[in-house]
């Protein structure tokens, strides 16, 4: 920190992501919430611990390694350069910087803002998969999503020097794709191997409801999510730079936020653009569900996702109108899916982060199409192809591809799904029965007393 | 050609204002999103009445009222 402004700009830096952190926690919150409220009752605290176990093992896996590569693969490698090991040894998990470190005050706080990018990424898959899959099991998907194949697609195209940014003009500021694509392709993956629930589909392959066991926990925990979400969005920002600092084509001495490519943006525009994507998804939402309450507050957040990529940019009332499109087709391909290939995705995550995702990106290259993607010299515009290739990267090569290869080998070794009778007596049986044990203990001491 | 107008970033940003995609069809995107609004509440109250008619024709009997009633 060689000045006051310097030392002033690190520290507000480091607050700045800081405080996104407690906000994005609440995400997980939220999705412990929803998962549980849409599990049946005989289920409830093996599904929360499902998902709660992920915080510590992708937590660990990420600090270790999932965070180098990151740095490190932004060439693919082997696309516009090898392992960029320069970049990846300040973030290893033996670097120096790695820790209390007077002279580093932002690797922490940027480190835990992508982690808790990482949690998400894993929560999502794990909603689609509750009241079946082995806990075990999930836990190493969970650290394959979370600290490795969502990582290596923002190195690829989430970093200011991806190489699907560089050559393909591929732009996804607020994560459709590198999250959100992802993280539904994989659970998509997953899924094909896993099966449904038993009892999901009638004998002739008609879907039936497993409802929630409490709509109004479902709804309360998407609702936080929606909270949490202004924290991620928040953190994929950089706060204020100057040209100087981000060392482009930029000229002058004005300073600016920017995205996490560095390319100029506004808080502004990302406040007016979240609020109303979010508001076009629920619209839309609304209506084709007739109101479903749990569809609606889904609705908003496919809204807010298919925007994502570009809601740095966007008018308002386009981000609106492109938040209603991603949600019609999320809410219609969650169906069709459903009927057509007898996919029981119990929380409707591949349609909501999944379809509209893919949606989002795609969307994007038209509407941006010709934008530059960079503040640096000889990178791609923002295009259509580009986009598309994207998507199909994002939902297929490093989310489906993983999770269905992943979920392959656990299902050969029969780690994958729990046994039948599990599944009928429900996760939590010997739980509760030693609850009733104990609580007949107590009342048969409490007789003998009077 | 872009769409934001910015073709690359070799300008000094206090010349810069708005950067969003096609400029100059904010009148046009004010009514189409308007339209939407208003659209969407008459789908609402349209939908709202049709969906207590049919509910009040399935279960508006005066003993299905005396059950509800009872078992709130």
């Amino acid at each position: 920190m060689g000045n006051n402004l310097d030392a002033l700009t690190t520290v507000f830096t480091e607050f700045y992501y800081w405080i996104t952190l407690p906000l994005m926690f609440l995400i997980h919150v939220g999705f412990c919430m929803y998962e549980v409220g849409a599990s049946r009752r005989r289920n409830h605290m093996h599904t929360l611990m499902k998902n709660s176990m992920i915080i510590p093992l992708v937590t660990v896996t990420f600090y270790y390694f999932g965070w180098w590569l990151y740095w490190a693969f932004p060439n693919g490698p082997f696309i516009t350069g090898g392992i960029d090991f320069a970049a990846g040894e300040a973030n290893t998990a033996m670097s120096s910087t790695m820790g209390a470190n007077l002279g580093d005050r932002i690797t922490g706080v940027f480190w835990a803002a992508f982690l808790l990018f990482s949690w998400t990424a894993a929560s999502i898959v794990s909603g689609s998969v509750i009241e079946r899959i082995n806990s075990g099991a999930f836990w190493i998907l969970a650290v394959v999503i979370g600290s490795v194949a969502w990582v290596i697609d923002a190195a690829w195209g989430w970093h200011a020097s991806g190489w699907m940014v560089k050559l393909w003009g591929y732009h996804d500021a607020y994560a459709s794709g590198v999250i959100h694509a992802i993280a539904g392709g994989f659970a998509l993956g997953v899924l094909v191997v896993l099966g449904p629930r038993l009892g999901k589909f009638s004998q002739d392959g008609k879907p039936r409801d497993i409802l929630p066991h409490n709509p109004w926990l479902v709804c309360v925990g998407l609702f936080i999510i929606y909270t949490g979400f202004w924290g991620f969005y928040v953190a994929c920002n950089v706060p204020a730079i100057s040209p100087e600092g981000i060392g482009g084509l930029i000229k002058g001495e004005t300073w600016t936020a920017t995205t996490i490519y560095l390319t100029p943006t506004t808080l502004g525009a990302i406040t007016f653009n979240f609020l109303m994507s979010l508001s076009g998804g629920m619209m839309m939402a609304f209506m084709l569900s007739k109101g479903d309450a749990f569809w609606t507050y889904s609705g908003g957040l496919a809204g807010i996702i298919t925007a994502s990529a570009g809601n740095d940019l966007y008018h308002p009332i386009q981000a609106m109108i492109l938040g209603g499109i991603g949600t019609f087709i999320a809410y219609k391909m969650h169906f069709w899916v459903e009927r057509r290939f007898k996919i029981d995705d119990a929380v409707g995550a591949v349609a909501v982060h999944g379809y509209a995702g893919v949606a989002g990106l795609v969307l994007c290259g038209f509407v941006l199409w010709g934008h530059p993607s960079s503040v640096y010299e000889g990178y791609a515009a923002i295009n259509p192809l580009g986009q598309i290739g994207g998507a199909i990267i994002m939902f297929g090569v490093l989310g489906f591809l993983p999770g269905y290869i992943i979920a392959k080998i656990l299902n050969a070794f029969n780690y994958l799904r729990i046994p039948k009778e599990i599944e009928l007596m429900g996760l939590d049986f010997k739980n509760n029965q030693d609850q009733k044990s104990a609580e007949e203990d107590v009342r048969q001491a409490e007789k003998a007393l009077t | 050609m872009s769409t934001t107008g910015i073709e690359n970033w070799a300008l000094d940003l206090k010349d810069v204002a708005q950067i969003y995609p096609f400029q100059g069809s904010e009148g046009f995107l004010f009514i189409i999103g308007l339209v939407t609004w208003i659209g969407w509440h008459i789908w609402c109250a349209k939908w709202e009445t049709n969906y207590h008619d049919e509910k009040i024709q399935q279960y508006g009997s005066s003993q299905n009222l005396k059950d509800a009633i009872d078992s709130d």
